[in-house]
């Protein structure tokens, strides 16, 4: 086991080079980002020449990502256009993202696995066609409707929530962005976690569980369930990362300062650093939850050992 | 019935998490509490500036907010009339448009108790100017004696840390020697950039940025960058324009769709941009909250004159059929709803008839006719390589729509369905980057937004040999002569007219097309009352009235 995690860590590296690299060179390929601080008008010449001097931007790019992955391992990721530290900002951005990842990966986890046994159980019954019929809408409707629809519902027109989220982002502001969120995967989860409760209930071990005259809750939770879960979790875990990244469209109509926010914002400006930054803290986050889901494995199948 | 009763508790869970929210979102509602007494804050839309917040630094409309509540300078535009008028200045005072001596009013500080002296303004003007300090509206001092000592525009070494043409005569009088005669220029002071600046913003200036401390109406109470920053009214304020609201709170929403959103929703109280999505029906939601007033802002079509294609004899009339080619009032009524006006002239409605804008100068060189259009470009010898490819940029703004409805205007008109495309560039910073590079093969987009009202900031920068913001590198002996002449005018009348003969060379080399002056917008909430635009499309937040 530890030696198998040991491994992995290592196998990260040249990921995360490689991912840093290719993101370094896609921002540097747009082109020099000076010329846009000025407005619609040439920046001086001597005050380019300055400022392209303290970002480190009239360096070759080989050299300016060798020093900026020096900078990293110490700490340092740089200054953004606007005079903050890229840290900075991450600590206020990453705290937020990460309060909506975890209201979506809630009620990915409850809403969609629960409804996903209960369609299981009850396949071809009319809970589950209405169900499906649901989870297929859901996942037909892009997010941005979703999430204008019910901004435009609950916080216009019922007035139930304040239709954009303070700075402070509570929990209790992110559940509606963070239902929006999640609902595309909330629909996979219900259909994943459907398929394979259906699948495993014909299985030998459940039959053998209920002939041994186990209560049926214990059948389905510590049998069926439990060997159920493994695309489920799979899903999820690769869905965390993907989460955090692409909340873009979810924080930009709910106004919520995240990740995609800062990255966005990154991109426009072409601000090197800050797209670099986060989007390097994003491909650890993906790394390391690739690898608990993996561990998770081995944790929910005794079956599974890793050596 | 196991399965409904988990089906139930789902239910259930989504209604807590909804009736949750509701109570989280009922507490803390947007403005402050107060009634018409002048104490009552509002809430307002905001941007994340885009520089770090120093006055000489400040180019782009959402720092500027900030600055205009913290700063006053010496001038201040009148928000209604757009004329410089003295704010801190007692008198400036010169004989011969060059050397100029400007006595500050007595009473005024800063609002940590520092007294604003003429040493305020010298320091931060030098600071400003220095190319050490990286201040992107350094060239603002340009006409100051000495500024290319302190920075050298070849990028060789600063030999000087002061401006040479900048003299403390006394605590509230200072001289400014300018390096050429530039009647208007006391006119140019109302700028943020010109702003007298504490000492603390030199001694601490790392504490300054996080927290600016001026001399305005307002105060920073507290700021979260990129998220808030909330100001409160300054109590010891020494100027006649008092903040009629105990203070107001800047949010900053990445997508201004959002921000009218919570205006209908009654969590905030002003948005000084409606959203182009949103002009059909903001009649219907805001009624006579709606502000539809004109700004310092004209867009207009560069050419690339570095290109022989373009600036070879006779293309002058290509220039001048492309505009006549352009139905102007069609696209701004569908594609604008009227906040935009067609251009009939280089600079703006709102610098007045006095100020220089002069409606029709253009002429017919800027009125819709598809027949004089062809023939025209004809003449010229036709569209160089048969097609001309529009530039511009594709992440802000409605450019392509009306980049794509001037190319239909212009097909329609010369009956050739291939006439002309937009060429959409991803990003503000990369468009830039190609126009400095040179790289453009057709008219592109230019806009200006005004520094400040006068007729020169209009014609100058962007359409004298070489100036900071000739994108299109046109360049004409006539027109730099007349604007020469102009400047070193004392009288400001005649100023105007040079101005306008200048504008006339531009008009018949056609040097730009004029497309349309850009309106400001704003909705507000039934809260507030006497909102106003300034002519820079900024509210006037000080005189806002919160009941």
């Amino acid at each position: 086991m530890g030696r198998y995690v040991v491994r992995r860590l290592l196998q990260m590296i040249p990921v995360f080079i490689g991912a840093t690299l290719l993101i370094f060179l896609m921002v540097n390929v747009m082109g020099d980002p000076i010329a846009g601080l000025c407005g619609d008008r040439q920046c001086d010449a001597a005050t380019a020449a300055q400022l392209k001097k303290e970002f480190g931007l009239d360096k070759p790019v080989w050299q300016q990502y060798l020093t900026y992955m020096g900078n990293v391992f110490t700490g340092d990721f740089g200054t953004a256009f606007n005079g903050q530290k890229v840290t900075e900002l991450m600590s206020t951005a990453f705290p937020v993202t990460i309060r909506l990842t975890i209201v979506a990966i809630l009620f990915e986890i409850v809403i969609g696995i629960t409804l996903g046994v209960v369609t299981g159980l009850r396949r071809g019954k009319p809970v589950d066609t209405s169900v499906l019929m649901l989870t297929l809408v859901v996942i037909s409707i892009p997010t941005f409707v979703t999430g204008l629809l019910l901004q435009l519902l609950l916080g216009v027109e019922w007035g139930w929530i304040k239709p954009s989220v303070s700075s402070e982002a509570t929990f209790s502001e992110l559940i509606v962005p963070g239902l929006v969120l999640a609902s595309v995967s909330l629909a996979y989860v219900t259909r994943l976690t459907r398929t394979s409760i259906a699948e495993n209930r014909r299985s030998d071990y459940v039959r053998t569980a209920v002939a041994k005259g186990l209560p049926r809750r214990r059948v389905i939770t510590r049998h069926l369930l439990r060997n159920s879960l493994i695309p489920v979790v799979t899903f999820i875990g690769t869905d965390i990362g993907a989460l955090m990244g692409g909340a873009i469209v979810t924080e930009r109509i709910f106004n919520i300062h995240g990740v995609g926010y800062q990255l966005y914002q990154g991109i426009l400006r072409q601000n090197t650093q800050t797209v670099v930054g986060f989007v390097t803290v994003l491909v650890l986050v993906f790394l390391i939850a690739n690898l608990l889901v993996d561990l998770l494995y081995a944790v929910l199948d005794p079956r599974i050992r890793y050596a | 019935m196991r399965g409904a009763t988990h089906a139930k508790w789902a239910a259930c869970a989504a209604a807590v998490a909804l009736a949750a929210t509701a109570c989280g979102g009922g507490d803390s509602d947007s403005g402050g509490s107060g009634s018409g007494d002048g104490s009552a804050t509002l809430s307002a839309s905001w941007g994340d500036p885009q520089n770090p917040l120093e006055p000489a630094n400040t180019n782009e409309v959402q720092g500027g907010k900030v600055l205009d509540m913290i700063f006053r300078s010496l001038k201040k535009y009148n928000p209604e009339t757009g004329k410089a008028e003295d704010m801190l200045a007692e008198k400036i005072d010169t004989s011969d448009s060059q050397n100029f001596t400007v006595t500050v009013k007595d009473g005024w500080t800063f609002s940590n108790g520092e007294k604003v002296t003429a040493k305020s303004f010298v320091d931060a003007w030098n600071y400003g100017a220095s190319l050490k300090n990286n201040q992107k509206n350094a060239y603002f001092f340009g006409y100051i004696d000495g500024y290319d000592k302190v920075h050298p525009e070849d990028g060789s070494k600063q030999t000087a840390q002061t401006l040479s043409g900048l003299k403390v005569t006394g605590d509230l009088t200072f001289t400014i020697k300018l390096n050429q005669k530039f009647s208007t220029f006391p006119d140019t002071l109302g700028y943020p950039a010109y702003a007298p600046l504490p000492q603390v913003f030199f001694t601490n200036h790392d504490g300054w940025l996080k927290k600016p401390v001026g001399n305005g109406p307002y105060t920073i109470d507290s700021y979260t960058k990129g998220s808030q920053m909330s100001l409160k009214k300054w109590d010891g304020y020494h100027g006649p324009d008092k903040a009629q609201n105990g203070g107001v709170t800047l949010k900053v929403y990445t997508d201004n769709n959002t921000a009218y959103t919570d205006l209908m929703a009654g969590n905030l109280d002003l948005v000084d941009d409606v959203p182009a999505a949103q002009l059909k029906n903001v009649q219907a939601d805001l009624g006579d909250r709606y502000l539809n007033t004109p700004a310092g802002i004209i867009q207009t079509l560069a050419f690339p004159f570095y290109d022989k294609n373009w600036n070879k004899p006779g293309m002058e009339k290509v220039r001048t059929g492309l505009s006549r080619a352009i139905n102007r009032d069609q696209i701004t009524k569908t594609i604008f709803n009227d906040t935009r006006t067609p251009a009939s002239d280089w600079t703006s409605p709102v610098l007045g008839e006095a100020g220089g804008f002069k409606e029709g100068l253009c002429g017919d060189a800027c009125e819709y006719d598809a027949a004089a259009a062809k023939k025209l470009i004809e003449e010229g010898g036709g569209l160089p390589g048969g097609q001309v490819k529009i530039t511009y940029n594709a992440d802000t703004g409605s450019h392509k729509q009306w980049v794509d409805a001037v190319c239909n205007s212009i097909n329609n008109a010369l009956g050739n369905d291939k006439a002309c495309v937009g060429n959409p560039v991803g990003t503000f910073a990369d468009y830039r980057n190609q126009i400095t590079a040179k790289k453009m093969s057709g008219p592109f987009r230019a806009g200006w937004q005004m520094d400040y009202p006068l007729i020169q900031n209009f014609l100058q920068p962007l359409y004298y040999t070489n100036a900071s913001s000739n994108d299109g590198k046109w360049s004409n002996k006539d027109f730099d002569k007349l604007v020469d002449e102009a400047n070193a005018e004392t009288d400001t009348g005649k100023a105007v007219s040079k101005f306008q003969d200048a504008e006339k060379v531009l008009r018949d080399n056609m040097g730009a097309i004029p497309l349309w002056y850009q309106n400001g917008s704003a909705g507000y909430s039934e809260r507030l009352s006497n909102v106003k635009l300034n002519p820079f499309s900024v509210p006037v937040y000080n005189e806002i009235k919160v009941s």
